[in-house]
């Protein structure tokens, strides 16, 4: 099968060489792949001229450059340290309440912020800082350690409840269900919702009023509006972070949940938790 | 006795499985080894009840060996559907987090389930049943070894079902494309080499005076992937007994071992091997010459010399070395033309046959799969450009490369070649249905068209928005925010996914009418042919 074939429809001859019916034409490579493929490899000798490529025994070649992608990063990361440094220094030389007073600081301060909350606090708070069950909104006015920009700063500086920083905000609600019975737990509930007007089951809330005074009101106050030295949330206001309704306020009385939040003072530094706290205090619910 | 040492050996080895899930190391393991156990209990079971004491059948030892390929086929079409379904599933579970069903069906477990169930069990198969097919015609030789193409056969199918349970049992090593833990892998490698010297020997044992280009695609792909699976699964395991082990190697070099892997399993598993099927199967379905001799000769060397280098390109900006960098951008790009010499080869072995595009949807289908094949050899070289990879790198478009690369090239070309071996397999005159076919053909285009292109708009949208800052440089979006924006494209992405499923599900409704006899009483793709005029 060593013999020249001409494939008639072509009229080119074939390598004389057949498999399972199956022959080769003796075309040429087409001369547009040809020198398509040499401009290729010639490219990329070039290239590997000017950046760093061949590898010696311990570096490698250096290019005509000097390219390195780690100096283009710490290079990219100045060149944004300069553009901000106008204001960085400033932001960082003042108080909160001085940059409030600024419009135009306060304008730079919660675009930065805005920016560190998108990397650092939608996990929890959410892409509109709206909050979920447990998580809360912070576009309300409702605060549980304070709306003011100092004290929203002093939160996200040292966090709540956690365990590393002695400064961070603390408080314990204790488990009622190991001191009320429950009987007492659904009356004080019922009393609770009775305060946003969800009660369901009227003929509890006056018992419920004495259970609340002698047990909620020395956190929660008499008038239950909360107290912000302890974290204590305002229950008359129909903001609930852990559900609404008698049944979630008993299962909160009985075994409470109590959110922890990290202190970010130390991982961001004090000037991006100032903006931070310019952002959440632009968000409208602030005092 | 039939079966006889199978049996035994089957039996002792169901024996020591059940040992090895009594003193299993850690939970997982046990549940691996019942699975295991159950699967070899079967097969002992069913090879009990075909065995007989009749003397055996005299072998045509001068006929090809085609019964494994029939097996071979049916696998491929199996494993297709499976891995399309669990496809459109995964695809369905980015669009709606709540179908994620934990343990066993959340998206991590899920994920690697379909993209091995699409390599190694779909594509796997057709280059299996493929090669035993075309080796044996190309070479006029019947498979060596015998029995040892059935071992390669379930061998191999005993390895896609031990890594796809261990995925759904959460037992993985991390390494994409590579998950299965070491004893899946040891056992992967027995079947590889018994591969190897199956389709080594049959061309060794050829009576043609050369080797078919075909030949030389398929041979590189084994051989490579041995070497490629053995390098990058050095590990050690924590115990005989158990499912853990470490890795050989440790920081950037595991990462750039992996990555010299994981290209080249697209490099020689999806892109050598499947020219070797072009190879084959477009001359015979064309009836025409391959194009070129000398560039399918140049275009082979210079493929599996320059593919080798290319892995450093996922990884660019990570902690590898700039000059690793350099070299597997540059090597990407001296790779394009490599890859479009086959392209070139495979449409222009059609000339003098392009009327065959009206009548012939198996042509089309292999048409449409080089086109697709030539599209992702072009986008791959662009994205490995730092440049363009800083804003495609971990986006969507990636995922979008390599669907119109697995779903229009390998899918497609793999899809072409059944067609072609089915009827020839079972002596059928024809398909069951050519039409079929045709719908197939349109389906899967649409679909992968559709996913493509929104995975692309997709792809830019998620870099753009991932990096778009203010005029002080701050962050515009979170990253939940460009989760949230993709949500849309996710769905019209399984639209196109479940398009192209419904195409493959046509198809296998028509194959296996063809396999049990049947032909479907229809007009011929592009009218009856007219009588001949006589010239005037």
């Amino acid at each position: 099968m060593s013999d020249k074939h001409i494939d008639k429809i072509s009229g080119v001859s074939t390598t004389g060489h057949e498999w399972d019916g199956i022959r080769e034409l003796n075309n040429p490579m087409p001369r547009w792949w040809v020198w398509t493929f040499y401009a290729t490899i010639f490219w990329g000798l070039a290239y590997t001229i000017v950046y760093p490529a061949w590898p010696l025994l311990t570096s490698s070649t250096k290019g005509l450059f000097g390219y390195s992608s780690r100096a283009e990063v710490v290079q990219d990361m100045a060149a944004a340290d300069a553009l901000r440094s106008s204001y960085v220094e400033v932001i960082k030389g003042k108080t909160i309440n001085d940059i409030l007073a600024d419009d135009t600081l306060r304008s730079i301060a919660v675009s930065a912020g805005g920016a560190a909350f998108k990397v650092n606090c939608v996990q929890c708070h959410g892409s509109g800082a709206q909050g979920s069950s447990g998580y809360p909104n912070l576009n309300d006015d409702d605060w549980l350690w304070g709306g003011k920009a100092d004290a929203i700063q002093q939160t996200i500086n040292h966090g709540i409840r956690f365990a590393g920083d002695s400064q961070t905000r603390d408080s314990v609600m204790p488990a009622f269900a190991d001191v009320l019975d429950r009987k007492q737990i659904q009356e004080v509930s019922s009393y609770v919702a009775s305060l946003t007007g969800t009660a369901a089951d009227q003929s509890n809330i006056a018992q419920g009023a004495v259970i609340f005074a002698d047990n909620c009101a020395a956190c929660h106050g008499a008038d239950a509006k909360g107290n912000r030295e302890l974290g204590a949330p305002d229950l008359t206001d129909a903001i609930w972070l852990n559900g609404s309704g008698e049944a979630a306020i008993a299962a909160q009385v009985k075994s409470p949940k109590m959110g922890v939040m990290p202190a970010w003072g130390d991982r961001l530094g004090e000037t991006a938790v100032k903006e931070l706290a310019v952002f959440v205090h632009s968000l409208g619910g602030s005092e | 006795m039939k079966h006889g040492s199978a049996i035994i050996g089957l039996g002792v080895a169901t024996f020591l499985v059940l040992l090895a899930a009594g003193f299993a190391y850690d939970a997982a393991f046990a549940s691996h080894m019942w699975v295991l156990f159950f699967v070899l209990l079967i097969s002992v079971v069913v090879l009990l009840r075909r065995t007989t004491f009749e003397p055996a059948l005299v072998i045509n030892r001068s006929a090809y060996m085609d019964e494994p390929i029939r097996y071979g086929v049916i696998a491929t079409m199996l494993w297709a559907v499976v891995g399309l379904l669990v496809g459109v599933i995964v695809a369905l579970q980015l669009a709606y987090p709540e179908l994620n069903i934990e343990p066993w069906f959340n998206f991590g477990r899920m994920r690697p389930l379909h993209t091995s169930g699409v390599i190694f069990a779909f594509c796997g198969n057709a280059l299996l049943a493929t090669s035993f097919y075309v080796v044996q015609r190309t070479s006029r030789a019947r498979l060596f070894g015998g029995d040892l193409v059935w071992f390669v056969f379930w061998g191999y199918q005993l390895f896609i079902v031990m890594a796809a349970t261990g995925y759904l049992l959460g037992i993985t090593e991390g390494r994409e494309y590579a998950e299965p833990e070491w004893y899946v892998d040891l056992w992967l490698t027995i079947v590889w080499v018994a591969y190897l010297v199956v389709f080594l020997g049959t061309i060794l044992k050829r009576e043609e005076p050369h080797i078919y280009v075909a030949n030389w695609f398929y041979l590189s792909f084994i051989v490579t992937v041995a070497m490629l699976h053995v390098v990058n699964n050095l590990s050690m395991p924590v115990s005989l007994l158990g499912t853990k082990s470490y890795s050989a190697f440790s920081g950037v070099q595991d990462a750039l071992t992996q990555w010299w892997y994981g290209h080249n399993a697209v490099g020689f598993f999806l892109t050598a091997g499947f020219l070797g099927m072009m190879y084959y199967f477009v001359p015979k379905q064309a009836n025409r010459p391959v194009y070129s001799y000398r560039l399918s000769i140049i275009h082979f060397w210079a493929l599996i010399f320059l593919y080798i280098w290319a892995g450093p390109h996922h990884l660019h900006f990570t902690a590898l070395p700039d000059w690793a960098q350099t070299l597997g951008m540059v090597f990407s790009i001296m790779l394009w033309m490599p890859s479009w010499g086959g392209m070139i080869n495979g449409l222009m072995t059609l000339s003098g046959a392009w009327d065959k595009l009206r009548t012939d949807p198996i042509i089309r289908m292999m048409v449409a799969a080089i086109a697709f094949y030539g599209m992702s050899t072009f986008e791959g070289p662009m994205m490995s450009i730092k440049t363009v990879n800083s804003l495609s790198h971990y986006t969507d478009w990636t995922i979008g490369h390599v669907h119109s690369g697995a779903l229009g090239w390998n899918g497609l070309i793999a899809f072409a070649a059944l067609y072609y071996m089915v009827p020839k397999l079972w002596n059928r005159e024809r398909l069951y249905s050519m039409r079929m076919v045709s719908w197939h053909f349109w389906c899967a285009t649409l679909g992968i068209v559709i996913y493509a292109a929104v995975m692309w708009v997709a792809g830019i949208q998620q870099g753009l928005m991932w990096r778009e800052h203010d005029e002080q440089g701050f962050l515009v979006y979170s990253f939940v925010e460009s989760v949230a924006a993709l949500h849309p494209y996710y769905l019209i992405r399984a639209l196109g996914g479940g398009l192209y499923l419904a195409g493959a599900l046509i198809m296998a409704w028509n194959v296996a009418m063809t396999i049990l006899g049947y032909q479907r009483d229809e007009e011929p793709i592009g009218g009856a042919i007219p009588a001949m005029q006589p010239a005037e």
